[in-house]
């Protein structure tokens, strides 16, 4: 097998934000693969000077610079790693059927599951009762997939033995589903409704790399509250607002 | 043995034209099957069970679907044709990067643009029996913009309209003076791309601009890819989209 050199820690910087599940992604990746970086915590209320170079368009974390190049959003990022380093650990499938499905179901975590799990943190009342049913939608989908018959049938992991790039992409993230059920109180991965899922969520959270990526759970607990809080309490100021008008 | 492959699409569909395209340009022989989006048919049901939408590339028996992880299939697996993404990894992310840009960005701005000149997305809905498929194949945008934006006339008008033109601009900026968007060589971005342009008439014939003054580069651009026998086959003629979204929409 081809020796690449050693990389220098000083070629590859990720500028994110720690309670990020796009930067979580990355982290996991580059841990994976064994490639060194620095990493710049940046706030994303409040954009850095270095942010606002390399991404003018968009803004927006997790930005991996690799020798100054900026690369931007996780799975593109994701895609970056393997081209660039091909012979550490892969993270897609090699298989081009194989990635176009990893890359479909990518797509549906960022453009279906994830807008519906924000939704159950961001409404209330009979609104979160519908954000909860499209969250139990797609996690049927999900569900359905790891079972017989399904593109991922027979795994403990997405990319099969080895945790890979579709667990990487939905794993960071899918914690968020047990913090929420406890912040606001309503039931997401049922372990009865969804069995597979539930499992492979708790094999993922358990390999080493994911134990030292993803923060502590009362800090995400305690981030999610104060988030939360601060909504509801921007809801409340602007009602109290509208009443001293009507008045 | 050849192998069997299939695209369920509809004509008229700028994400189905991406993988016609990406299919001419590797000389893959395929059967096209078109669509009636008002009557799924089993096939497609079967295909694309989690969204039902086209285009699906059935390979071998074997479906992909979405249109810009189809045309990266297609680069994959017919490797020894021409490739549509580069070799330099930089490269690559940054074709992935203005693929996705578009997807997120000149979709939504095209349909928004289209229900502010017109009548509500309701309309779109009521005429179901004339090319509703043309209305489905984005209805998650059309619904996300025009129920915002139904009720609305002069200032989000202007609003889609100045976002859309900005939109031209950040594309005419990344084109530069390069041939194609990967530089001299046809690829990802610009198959990506290249089926909006026959809507570009529409806007400007009803949004009351010159696609040509704000981004002459990109039109130009347009041109040289029409002047490809794989664009050429698929391109809607301006003037004929135009009048299919005038009788969808319903606007004088």
């Amino acid at each position: 097998m081809d020796q690449q050199p050693p990389i220098p820690p000083s070629d590859l910087k990720l500028l994110g934000s720690w309670a990020d599940s796009h930067t979580h992604r990355v982290q996991l990746a580059l841990k994976l693969k064994g490639l060194p970086f620095q990493y710049q915590e940046e706030d994303p209320l409040r954009p850095s000077a270095a942010l606002l170079i390399h991404n003018p368009v968009y803004k927006n974390l997790p930005v991996l610079l690799h020798r100054g190049c900026p690369v931007l959003h996780s799975i593109i990022i994701l895609h970056f790693l393997d081209d660039t380093w091909p012979h550490h650990r892969s993270l897609l499938p090699s298989d081009p059927f194989d990635r176009a499905t990893a890359r479909f179901w990518s797509h549906f975590a960022d453009d279906k599951l994830a807008p519906a799990v924000a939704a159950v943190f961001s409404s209330e009342g009979d609104g979160q009762k519908a954000a909860v049913d499209q969250v139990h939608q797609n996690l049927k989908l999900l569900e359905l997939e790891l079972g017989d018959g399904g593109a991922f049938g027979g795994r403990r992991f997405f990319g099969g033995d080895e945790i890979g790039f579709l667990d990487i992409v939905l794993g960071c993230g899918s914690y968020w589903l047990a913090v929420f059920e406890e912040v606001m109180e309503v039931k997401l991965v049922d372990p009865e409704a969804f069995p597979r899922f539930h499992a492979w969520l708790r094999d993922f959270e358990d390999q080493r790399e994911v134990k030292e990526t993803i923060p502590a759970i009362d800090k995400l607990l305690e981030y999610a509250r104060t988030v939360r809080q601060m909504m509801l309490g921007g809801v409340a100021t602007a009602a109290a607002g509208d009443n001293a008008a009507s008045n | 043995m050849a192998e069997a492959v299939v695209l369920l699409d509809l004509w008229v569909s700028p994400f189905g034209q991406r993988c016609r395209i990406a299919l001419a340009e590797k000389g893959v022989a395929y059967e096209y099957k078109e669509q009636d989006l008002d009557n799924k048919s089993p096939l497609l049901l079967q295909a694309n069970p989690v969204h039902k939408k086209i285009p699906v590339l059935i390979h071998d028996g074997k479906p992909v679907c979405e249109s810009l992880i189809i045309v990266q299939y297609i680069d994959e697996v017919w490797s020894d044709g021409a490739p549509l993404l580069p070799a330099d990894p930089y490269a690559r992310a940054q074709a992935r990067f203005w693929g996705d840009f578009i997807d997120k960005k000149m979709e939504r701005s095209c349909i928004s643009n289209l229900h502010m000149n017109f009548q509500s997305l309701f309309r779109c809905e009521l005429n179901a029996n004339k090319s509703s498929a043309f209305c489905s194949f984005s209805m998650d945008q059309i619904y996300e913009y025009g129920t915002r934006l139904w009720k609305l006339k002069g200032e989000a008008h202007q609003e889609a309209k100045k976002e859309f033109i900005e939109i031209l601009k950040v594309l005419e900026a990344e084109l530069g003076d390069k041939k194609y968007f990967g530089g001299d060589a046809f690829g990802y971005v610009d198959i990506a791309l290249v089926p909006f342009c026959p809507w570009f008439y529409t806007f400007e014939t009803c949004g009351g601009f010159s696609v040509e003054a704000e981004a002459p580069k990109l039109v130009a651009w347009g041109k040289r890819c029409l002047e490809r026998e794989s664009v050429s086959k698929v391109f809607d003629d301006p003037v004929k989209v135009y009048e299919i979204l005038k009788q969808v929409y319903g606007f004088e």
